[in-house]
């Protein structure tokens, strides 16, 4: 199996590790929540992929095609996005009244004041 | 009728009393509500144990969708066991739970922290009866966004920051949970956790199928707090509000151990969880390390919410450390000490929440001497610490009985002494708050008793009941440990 046959695979790879690069090395409390998303994102790409026959149409029934990609891969990363974009809302609302009680968004200073 | 629509409504239920309680907009009418439907909820489950008891297992077709299509729900004697032990812990939090949140909560919040705890608890139920994988993930994340909004309603600033932090936390062990399930479906074709495992047991191992099982547990290690995955616990638990601290003690941390179960032997079967990949050699590590490092640093704070927040994290090492051993024993241990543990931590939180609410104060210093004035209180306090430690006639004797008696059966002396070591080290941590309440006398900076509060009877209620459990499931055993032992028995013989 050479590199390209499994592109998709690698842009996820790639993009989970940047992703997870930034939950874990940003300081600024937004930019975690935007490595979350890119995080999430790329499993919502690797899910999709996996779903891909290779020359296979949507699954409409008809008499002209008879090989049809998988379309539950779909309907579960619609239900993941919408679980995704909770958590970014609610991680951005308690960030609005983080910013309100501590004036800051940046990691550290957080940890400074709590100490 | 109603029977064969039991499994769906333990999920309906809550999810439809959710946005009711946001309409009521009423403090006291919200807690009412979500009281009685945590009561029905109770009663269904007490139904469905009494089925399950009589036909095995009940599974129950979403919209009519047949498995492995359609969503199964799915409920056998661990299912029932577990619903029993989280609605009964909601009961007896919600019951005291009025007075506590009025004084923790915003008034103008309350009526949305109780519709946050219904969909908490829609969330928990549902990750207990669901039979499909992903549909599991979705419940994951509704009992975890909810417990992230309810530990941000503290009125201590610092309880934001717990809840961002267990937010990320937690989302990346979802995010872990969901890659694993996507790699399970790849491999089978199918998302039945029942039909999952036929399909594992049928297909040769390939390291997509390992890869899943890392990802699982790692995700799984995170939200239930499996150490070395703990780190957001002891925050989320110490300024959250102090009902929310009990709850999420009393029934998270439980669920996702159970969904450990039902993965490893469920699922996976345990024949490839532990004898392929030697992965007990790693849980027992990591239950070890947990017992005792918890322990350690739990006689080392100061705040009494810290103190039982990090002996949690030693008490989740107990239930790893019986899953750990591989035997029917152990197993059996470690699902009494998670209906135990439930209880008995429960019982100390909420007692923590009395002298919290009474004091208003967290600080161990504070409390010098003050038992003389809450008697009644601390005598509750003793009771479930005693049980906490191990003491006989207590249900954690009994718990730590069964893990000592499984680890000697399976020749790991090692686990005796680290049980052993880590009773003393409980010794010293509830001791110290009792001696500081009892023995030292009191100074100037002791905390006094709050007269303008109302006095939280309903709470000193459900303390007694929980009293009374804690003693009763350490002298009459039969009904948690026969019932513990046929589980265990099913699923290693399966």
């Amino acid at each position: 199996m050479d590199i390209l046959s499994s592109f998709n695979y690698w842009v996820v790879i790639i993009l989970m590790m940047i992703g997870f690069y930034i939950i874990i090395a940003n300081n600024n409390l937004v930019k975690k929540i935007i490595g979350i998303n890119i995080f999430q994102t790329s499993i919502f790409i690797m899910f999709i992929s996996m779903g891909k026959v290779v020359d296979g149409t949507a699954p409409i029934l008809n008499d002209l095609n008879t090989l049809y990609s998988s379309p539950l891969p779909h309907v579960l990363i619609l239900t993941a996005i919408v679980v995704g974009i909770s958590t970014t809302a609610l991680g951005l609302a308690i960030i609005i009244r983080i910013h309100t009680a501590f004036g800051t968004i940046e990691d550290d200073k957080i940890q400074q004041e709590i100490k | 009728m109603i029977i064969s629509q039991l499994p769906v409504l333990q999920v309906i239920l809550p999810l439809a009393a959710a946005p009711l309680c946001a309409i009521l907009h009423h403090r006291i009418l919200a807690w009412a509500l979500t009281l009685l439907v945590s009561l029905i909820s109770l009663c269904f489950s007490y139904m469905l144990l009494n089925q399950v008891l009589i036909e095995d297992t009940i599974t129950y077709a979403m919209g009519g969708w047949v498995a492995p299509w359609g969503i199964e729900y799915y409920i056998d004697k661990l299912t029932a066991y577990m619903l029993l032990i989280v609605n009964g812990i909601t009961v007896l939090v919600l019951l005291g739970a009025r007075e506590i949140v009025e004084s923790d909560i915003a008034s103008d919040r309350i009526y949305l922290f109780y519709t946050a705890f219904l969909l908490n608890l829609t969330g928990l139920l549902g990750v207990i009866t669901t039979g499909d994988a992903f549909n599991l993930f979705v419940f994951i994340e509704i009992a975890s966004l909810s417990s992230y909004a309810m530990i941000s309603l503290g009125r201590d600033k610092r309880s934001l920051y717990a809840a961002f932090k267990y937010l990320i936390f937690g989302t990346v062990g979802a995010s872990f949970i969901l890659i694993s399930v996507g790699l399970l479906y790849v491999v089978t074709g199918t998302l039945n956790i029942a039909d999952l495992s036929q399909q594992l047991t049928n297909t040769e191992n390939t390291p997509t199928i390992t890869t899943a099982f890392v990802f699982f547990i790692i995700g799984i290690g995170i939200k239930a707090a499996i150490f070395p995955l703990h780190l957001w616990l002891p925050d989320a638990y110490t300024y959250s509000p102090s009902i929310v601290s009990t709850f999420l003690a009393g029934t998270t941390t439980k669920v996702f151990i159970y969904v450990l179960i039902r993965f490893i032997y469920s699922l996976y079967g345990y024949e490839f969880s532990f004898f392929t990949e030697s992965f007990h050699y790693l849980l027992m590590l990591s239950a070890s390390g947990a017992i005792l490092y918890g322990s350690y640093l739990a006689i080392k704070q100061d705040s009494l919410k810290r103190i039982l927040a990090y002996s949690s994290i030693a008490q989740i090492g107990y239930m790893v450390l019986g899953i750990a051993l591989i035997t029917e024993l152990g197993l059996m241990a470690s699902l009494v000490h998670i209906l135990n543990h439930a209880f008995i931590k429960v019982g100390l939180f909420l007692a923590v929440t009395a002298i919290i609410y009474s004091y208003n104060t967290d600080s161990i210093e504070k409390l010098a001497g003050i038992a003389k004035t809450s008697p009644f209180i601390f005598a509750l306090f003793i009771i479930s610490g005693l049980s906490l430690i191990g003491a006989p006639l207590t249900s954690g004797f009994i718990s730590k009985w069964y893990l000592i008696k499984a680890s000697l059966e399976a020749d790991y002396w090692i686990f005796v002494s680290i049980i052993v070591i880590s009773s003393v080290m409980a010794i010293i941590y509830i001791g110290r708050i009792i001696e500081t309440a009892y023995f030292k006398p009191s100074v100037k900076q002791t905390a006094t008793l709050d007269l303008d509060k109302k006095r939280p009877y309903l709470l000193f209620l459900s303390l007694v009941v929980i009293s009374f459990i804690n003693i009763y499931f350490g002298i009459e055993t039969s009904l948690n440990v026969d019932m513990a032992s046929q589980i265990a028995n099913e699923l290693i013989n399966k």
